[in-house]
């Protein structure tokens, strides 16, 4: 087993009373793909700043890259590639030269800068846009420049705050795809996400966070299987009828989740549960079987959805 | 030593190169994205640096001057023009000037509009070199304006001595930080723009600008208003500038004082905005 990149235990952040992060453990080895899956408010964007050594933690023990972020903040930053939930690509500049700039804050000499720029652009499928005003870019453009950008200095570690929030499917695609290559060339990736469909398609380890503490660790698989079962029946009775729809079948498969607008039913066999249900003289207005998600791990673990 | 060991040695000792330049020079980095910034509006940098100057020299000098019976201005020989009791005035006006956009809507920028500074936070710079930097190339624009005023007063013959043209920038420069670096704190702890660049404009830079003895000595105006130009930095760097330029009486504590409010200021200024920045940069 190789060293690990970050090491956090412990870790805190209190902004005045208010805890965002209530102390959390974590390791993630080099190469590999690690994930905080959380609603909105969890603390993800709070840890990842602790690690990328741009806030200053109210306590515990973190190391990153074997350093201190109190002590080695320039250190370790010079080491990092950060990809902040809000975009800070400079507006003013041209496409190309907001790499450029950003590799002179590293001390790497203008000319190399500009080398890598090129094949930054190209990687980021960007190439035709080089000369173009930042604010011209579509947002799935923008989120993949400041990839690009955060790829400037050859990190050991990419840190990814919610990539593709607010881009359309389509776009994410393509920014899931670049992502991929960099793990595939093993790059160590840490993102957040509240989207689960990410973090599956992601993250080859996670850990799922709310309120500032890790619910359950693990990988996409592994979480699935320990927390939910293999299938999930959704059940639509009328946004009137769930609530009596969901008494009558108590007792159906290993546990029943009843959400206003559908009734799930977990199990291991979902047409085996629709076909109970319909024994049971109960004809929902739709019912689908699907695979268990993280969603539903989720959703088991703190009784929320991910997306209010 | 086992693989564990070699392989956090390397990525540690990998960082701990990556920083030894950034540490060094990083502030110098800034400031060089600050003043290719400012490249979008260089031609208003050097028409105002040297536009400004040549009005205002021509309007007082060969206008207003020309209505004036009583000398305000007495050099150790008697009284000199009053173009030469303004000028070293209108120099640190000038630096001062400055401060009021780049101490103000490029501080606010740089953490809201564009967000610049955030980007800079993630790299290996440090907040306080991302001040310093900010505070260097300013100190830049200041010393283009500065320089281009102090010719233009020599052109115009605006000075007492001639060797005095190598300390009046110099003044120019200190005068501008004492006003723009406590004005530099003030910016930086700013969430938002709600008209507050506009009222130091309006209530601090104008009413110090007219009444800090720029175009007639302080001891003119009723006592009540003195303190005005006690605390004004314009004030404090005029009197030095025409001391230096033409010899205006002036006591060795006296200069002391003029200066030690002057660095005060600025230094005063300089550690309160540091200290701001690294709070909000990484809080
Ligand atoms: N700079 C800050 N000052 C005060 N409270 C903050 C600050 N940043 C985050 N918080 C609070 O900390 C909590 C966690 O926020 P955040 O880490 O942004 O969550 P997430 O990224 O998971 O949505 C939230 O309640 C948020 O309001
Ligand atoms: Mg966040």
């Amino acid at each position: 087993m190789p060293a690990p990149v970050i090491t956090a235990t412990g870790l805190t952040k209190h902004y005045g009373d208010l805890v965002a992060v209530a102390g959390i453990d974590l390791e993630v080895a080099p190469g590999e793909s690690f994930g905080l899956l959380g609603p909105n408010g969890a603390g993800k964007s709070t840890t990842m700043r602790m690690i990328g050594a741009v806030s200053t933690r109210t306590g515990g023990d973190l190391q990153v890259l074997g350093l201190d972020p109190d002590t080695h903040g320039p250190e370790i930053r010079s080491q990092l590639g950060v990809v902040p939930q809000e975009d800070n690509l400079d507006t003013e500049l041209r496409v190309r030269d907001n790499l450029i700039v950003y590799g002179r804050y590293f001390g790497i000499p203008r000319a190399v800068c500009a080398r890598r720029a090129d094949e930054l652009l190209a990687f980021a499928q960007l190439e035709d846009k080089a000369r173009s005003k930042v604010d011209d870019l579509s947002g799935g453009m923008k989120r993949r420049l400041t990839i690009a950008r955060a790829l400037v200095n050859e990190p050991r570690v990419l840190m990814l705050d919610e990539p593709t929030t607010g881009l359309d499917p389509q776009a994410r695609h393509v920014l899931w795809d670049r992502l991929f290559r960099l793990k595939e060339r093993g790059t160590t990736l840490v993102l957040t996400t509240h989207y689960m469909d990410e973090a599956e398609q992601l993250c080859d380890r996670l850990v799922v966070v709310d309120q500032g503490r890790i619910m359950a660790e693990g990988s996409p698989a592994q979480l699935i299987r320990e927390h939910s079962s293999r299938e999930v029946v959704e059940l639509r009775f009328g946004s009137q009828r769930n609530q009596a729809a969901a008494e009558r079948i108590a007792g159906l498969g290993d546990r029943i989740e009843t959400l206003p607008d559908r009734v799930l039913v977990y199990a291991a066999d979902g047409e085996a549960v629709v076909e109970q249900v319909s024994r049971l003289g109960l004809h929902p207005t739709t019912s689908l079987v699907r695979r268990s998600s993280l969603e539903d791990v989720f959703l088991r673990l703190t009784g929320r959805s991910l997306i209010e | 030593m086992s693989v564990e060991q070699t392989t956090r040695d390397d990525a540690t000792l990998a960082a701990l190169a990556g920083a030894v330049r950034p540490r060094r020079f990083g502030a110098l980095y800034v400031a060089e994205h600050q003043l290719r910034a400012m490249r979008a509006y260089g031609w208003t940098i050097v028409i105002g640096g040297l536009g400004q100057p040549l009005l205002y020299l021509l309007g007082l000098g060969l206008g207003l001057a020309s209505f004036l019976d009583a000398p305000v201005g007495f050099g150790p020989d008697g009284p000199v023009p009053y173009v030469t009791f303004v000028a070293p005035a209108l120099l640190v006006t000038a630096t001062i000037s400055v401060t009021t956009e780049e101490f103000t809507y490029t501080v606010m920028s740089g953490f809201k509009w564009r967000r610049v500074f955030w980007g800079m936070n993630a790299s290996p710079l440090a907040p306080g070199q991302v001040a310093t930097g900010l505070v260097l190339a300013v100190a830049v624009r200041m010393a283009f304006v500065a320089v281009a005023y102090t010719a233009l007063i020599a052109a115009f013959g605006a000075v007492g001595h001639l060797w005095s043209v190598a300390v009046l920038p110099l003044l120019g420069l200190l005068g501008g930080m004492a006003f723009g670096l406590p004005l530099l704190a003030y910016s930086a702890g700013l969430r938002d723009d709600a008209g507050q660049f506009a009222a130091v404009q309006r209530f601090v830079f104008t009413p110090m600008f007219l009444f800090s003895g720029t175009f007639y000595p302080l001891a003119t105006l009723p006592t009540w208003l003195h303190w005005i130009g006690w605390v004004s930095p314009l004030w404090h760097a005029s009197e030095l500038g025409r001391a230096v330029s033409y010899a205006q009486p002036m006591s060795g504590a006296t200069v002391a004082v003029h200066l030690g409010v002057l660095v005060a200021l600025a230094a005063g200024g300089w550690v309160l905005a540091r200290r701001v920045f690294v709070g909000r940069m990484h809080g």
